[in-house]
């Protein structure tokens, strides 16, 4: 063992021709990326461009089949992740590996017990304790994670990968379940980082973010880099032309709205959640025709339980829910199909698609029990392997054949499929879940290109997104929906994201917005 | 859910072709019949018996003359319409662990009303007898159907519970020295009236009508699969309750309805055994119903494939009373050799369901968390999932 530090001339991190095969796909295809030590470094790229299957064999997690790494100019081979965090690299992860019973320290000393059975809890409190004040992250140690918000957790699990010795932190899309507040936090704590010499590397597939905080940005476009800037010289739609290999419209395209009468009303829903909590707390509002209304809130608001109870799984203990002027409180899912609401899910795979089902079967979800599709109980499939054929065509759903497994589909083509199937009933009102979670950017364009397509022809299209740009873009209403009330309802255009940022998290408009757009 | 997962294998074809699913898997199910045949060569060996004509004996008995490929399909009679009604219960994703239960109240309500004598015509009292057997059993299996889906209770418990209870049911009624319709010294039913019995297909044979009804009900069961709105939702139930919740398909109503066609099946299988085979209803276990779940587990739970794992079963059961007889060998050591084929068969099947599944569930993952999942190239492959570290 030399000198800890190495050559403090070379990147952090350094790769180089990177290549990684999986049977069938080259998911890297000869990358090159250098960190240099103490800058914050966006890795940008479309999902599915190859950006975590990089950070996995960065992070020992996969074996590149070519290609150098080199930490601090110090060439590495990591056979698992410990190798990884040895030479000082740290992973936060997306979607938190935290347990949410243990208290903060816990979960920051677990994995780095260190040797012998004994835990020392005493002294890791404290190093807790020090570090959260050393880096301004202001996180007490004895809370139980489980009664964290969302922001505090990513910081538990910023203060675990620096009590792990981490120089060099890698997030993974670490804005995904953030309120714009919390956003402008992570920032912060991001930028103190940066001052106290650690290295970022920064994974996203957001313009806005690369924007914000990186110094430099790497742009990955199907497994291979298309170029490094120095942030501050390059432009949002220079990135995104980067990124997607053609110039994009980073705008929706959207003429103003006509809107009419009322085709879907929820009228003061209450229900109980499954925490005995009231999830829905007198939620009413209109649909109308030919307007995008947007809803828009931080996940576990109320969302899910206001989707069950609008498309019909659950019945409200209070409220009506009315469909084109009738009373559908009390039907089900398929009468209200049949009636003209048709719902994108939020979860392709669990409830939009049964993915080993063929495309075929997919299309008959939700539709097969209602002539053409099946009479006297005998399915149609020849006729359905015709529609599927033709709404493959008309929606570009790229797949070899109506016989293919929904699963062997990429996410922009299952979602393609399930909009296709449920715009095909010519609905009058569309519920839209999350319509563009986890695709790429060129899919993003085509969902949001058919939503605007159905409320120009007069439908009634009620989007529900976690997303705020998503409802910003679209939307021409946009409501905020906080622990299960509605407590904003502005015109589209007319808001700003900290206005919304304010009342998503629970706060109202007088206060003093702590930091500007 | 079921200690298994639901079985995936034939989805991914198209339905026209899922009858067939099996097909692919018949090279590996091969294999591993012969690692079973040799593990029971080696006890063969251990036991001092020499193997060699021992295993003559098993094949010759199983296919060596028309007689003895009679006797392999009358063996497989019962075991085609059991493990078709461990198929239907395994695509709406319920174990069925009951099928025993099911078919001795098939086999016993069947035997009773075939051995009650009022002078009917076959063309009456033989479906009569036949649609007794198929309720019984289809009771019998909706009864832990329609528990789940009311209550949640498991239906593994509940249906080997139910077991017990048709047990000792059949051994009360068998018992009955008032009743004139059973015989308590042989503990069976009368023996069937000519008018109540499946009619005999090949004279010298044992081969009787049921390997028929057992043919027909596979295609039946097919198409009811992959061709009909039920069919649908049982299997999409199976595959995705939020999916079939989205579909608006009621899970209770389908896995109850599910039960209840596995019961029926079920019940048939006990019928006919009692119909056509013995000519009466037995009051012994044979454990049929559970050679039936390695049936469904080998046959992949595909119609056609349940019909290949049925005659393969029946071939060993025929082949083993040949071997006992001619190559002298015990009883017992004919058994253990049963045991090899079925645990190394439907081992083999467990393993590579649990693979599948662990697969899909990689996938998923692959898709949620991993955005690698997508990466560059061909969008319509997917990259396997991480190695396991640490």
């Amino acid at each position: 063992m030399t000198d800890r530090v190495g050559n403090a001339a070379a990147p952090a991190v350094e790769m180089r021709g990177i290549v990684k095969r999986f049977p069938g796909v080259v998911a890297n295809n000869g990358i090159d990326f250098a960190v240099r030590p103490g800058e914050i470094h966006a890795l940008l790229g479309e999902n599915g461009a190859g950006k975590t299957t990089l950070m996995n064999i960065l992070f020992g997690l996969y074996h590149p089949d070519e290609g150098e790494i080199r930490v601090n100019g110090r060439p590495v081979r990591f056979d698992n992740a410990r190798d990884a965090v040895r030479a000082g690299l740290a992973m936060v992860h997306q979607h938190f590996m935290l347990i949410p019973r243990f208290t903060v320290a816990e979960n920051v000393i677990l994995g780095a017990e260190g040797p012998g059975l004994a835990l020392d809890r005493e002294a890791a409190r404290e190093r807790v304790a020090e570090l959260s004040a050393q880096y301004g992250l202001d996180v007490d140690p004895e809370a139980v994670v489980a009664t964290l918000p969302v922001g505090m957790q990513q910081r538990v699990e910023i203060l675990r990968a620096l009590y792990q010795g981490g120089k060099t932190l890698i997030l993974d899309e670490p804005t995904a379940l953030l309120t714009p507040q919390e956003v402008d936090e992570l920032y912060s704590v991001l930028n103190r980082l940066r001052e106290s010499g650690d290295t970022i590397i920064f994974i996203t597939h957001k313009l806005r973010e690369v924007a914000a905080i990186s110094d430099r940005v790497t742009v990955i476009r199907r497994g291979q880099t298309v170029g490094t800037r120095e942030t501050a010289e390059t432009t949002a739609s220079q990135l995104a032309e980067l990124m997607v290999g053609r110039a994009v419209s980073l705008r929706v395209d959207r003429p103003p709205a006509h809107p009419g009468e009322a085709v879907l009303v929820a009228d003061d829903l209450h229900l109980t959640g499954s925490q005995g909590r009231a999830a829905l707390n007198g939620v009413s509002f209109e649909l109308r025709r030919g307007e995008i209304l947007g809803i828009c809130g931080v996940e576990g608001n109320g969302q899910a339980e206001l989707i069950e109870v609008l498309s019909g799984l659950r019945r409200p203990q209070r409220g009506r829910v009315l469909l084109k002027d009738q009373d559908v409180t009390a039907t089900g899912p398929n009468r209200r199909r049949r009636m003209g609401l048709s719902y994108i899910p939020e979860d392709r795979h669990g409830r939009g698609l049964v993915l080993p089902f063929t495309l075929t079967e997919n299309v008959l979800l939700g539709n097969v029990e209602d002539p053409p599709f099946s009479l006297g109980g005998r399915i149609d499939y020849p006729g359905i392997r015709t529609l599927t054929q033709r709404l493959m065509r008309a929606f570009d759903v790229r797949a070899p054949a109506p016989e293919t497994p929904a699963a062997a589909l990429s996410g922009g083509n299952q979602q393609k499929l399930i909009i296709a199937r449920e715009l095909q009933r010519e609905p009058d009102a569309l519920l839209a879940v999350q319509p563009t979670r986890g695709l790429d950017v060129g899919a993003i364009e085509f969902v949001h290109k058919q939503l605007v397509a159905e409320r120009d022809k007069g439908r009634g299209v009620l989007l529900i997104s976690f997303d705020l740009d998503e409802v910003m873009d679209l939307s021409d209403r946009i409501l905020v929906l906080w622990e299960g009330r509605i407590v904003g309802d502005f015109p589209g255009g007319r808001v700003t994201r900290t206005e919304l940022g304010l009342l998503m998290g629970g706060r109202s408009l007088d206060e003093h917005a702590p930091a500007a757009d | 859910m079921s200690m298994l997962p639901p079985p995936t294998s034939g989805d991914a074809l198209p339905p026209a072709n899922r009858m067939f699913g099996a097909l692919p898997t018949v090279l590996s199910s091969l294999l591993a019949i012969a690692v079973a045949l040799f593990a029971g060569a080696i006890v063969l060996a251990l036991s001092g018996e020499n193997p060699i004509p021992a295993f003559e004996a098993l094949f010759s008995g199983a296919f060596g003359g028309q007689r003895e490929i009679a006797e392999t399909l009358v063996m497989a009679t019962p075991l085609i319409l059991g493990g078709l009604a461990f198929a239907v219960a395994s695509r709406a994703g319920l174990f069925n662990i009951g099928i025993e239960g099911q078919m001795v109240v098939g086999g016993l309500c069947a035997g009773l009303v075939a051995a009650w004598d009022p002078g009917l015509a076959a063309v009456i009292h033989l479906p009569l007898a036949v649609l007794a057997g198929m309720v019984a059993g289809g009771f019998w299996g909706f009864v832990p159907g329609f528990l789940k889906a009311k209550t949640g209770a498991h239906e593994v418990i509940t249906t080997i519970m139910l077991n017990y209870l048709a047990y000792r049911i059949s051994t009360v009624v068998i018992g009955q020295e008032a009743l004139p319709l059973v015989n308590p010294a042989l503990q069976a039913t009368q023996p069937a009236v000519d008018a109540a019995r499946l009619p005999r297909l090949l004279e010298g044979t044992r081969l009787h009508a049921g390997i028929l009804i057992a043919l027909v009900a596979a295609l039946a069961v097919w198409f009811l699969l992959y061709r009909t709105v039920f069919g649908y939702k049982i299997r999409t139930v199976g595959l995705s309750p939020g999916a079939a919740a989205f579909a608006g398909i009621s899970w209770g109503r389908t896995i109850a309805l599910a039960m209840l066609l596995s019961g029926l099946l079920a019940g048939l299988g006990g019928t006919v055994d009692a119909l056509g085979l013995q000519g009466r209803y037995y009051n012994i276990t044979l454990g049929l119903g559970f050679t039936s779940i390695a049936v469904g587990l080998v046959g992949r739970n595909t119609p056609f494939g349940v019909i290949l794992a049925a005659v393969l079963f029946g071939a060993l059961a025929a082949g083993a009373t040949k071997m006992q007889n001619t190559a002298g060998i015990s009883r017992d050591i004919v058994y253990v050799l049963l045991a090899f084929v079925i645990l190394s068969v439907s081992g083999l099947a467990v393993v590579q369901q649990l693979r599948q599944a662990k697969r899909l569930t990689a996938r998923a993952r692959a898709r949620t968390r991993d955005r690698a999942a997508e990466d560059a190239g061909d969008p319509m492959v997917e990259p396997p999932p991480p190695p396991r570290t640490i």
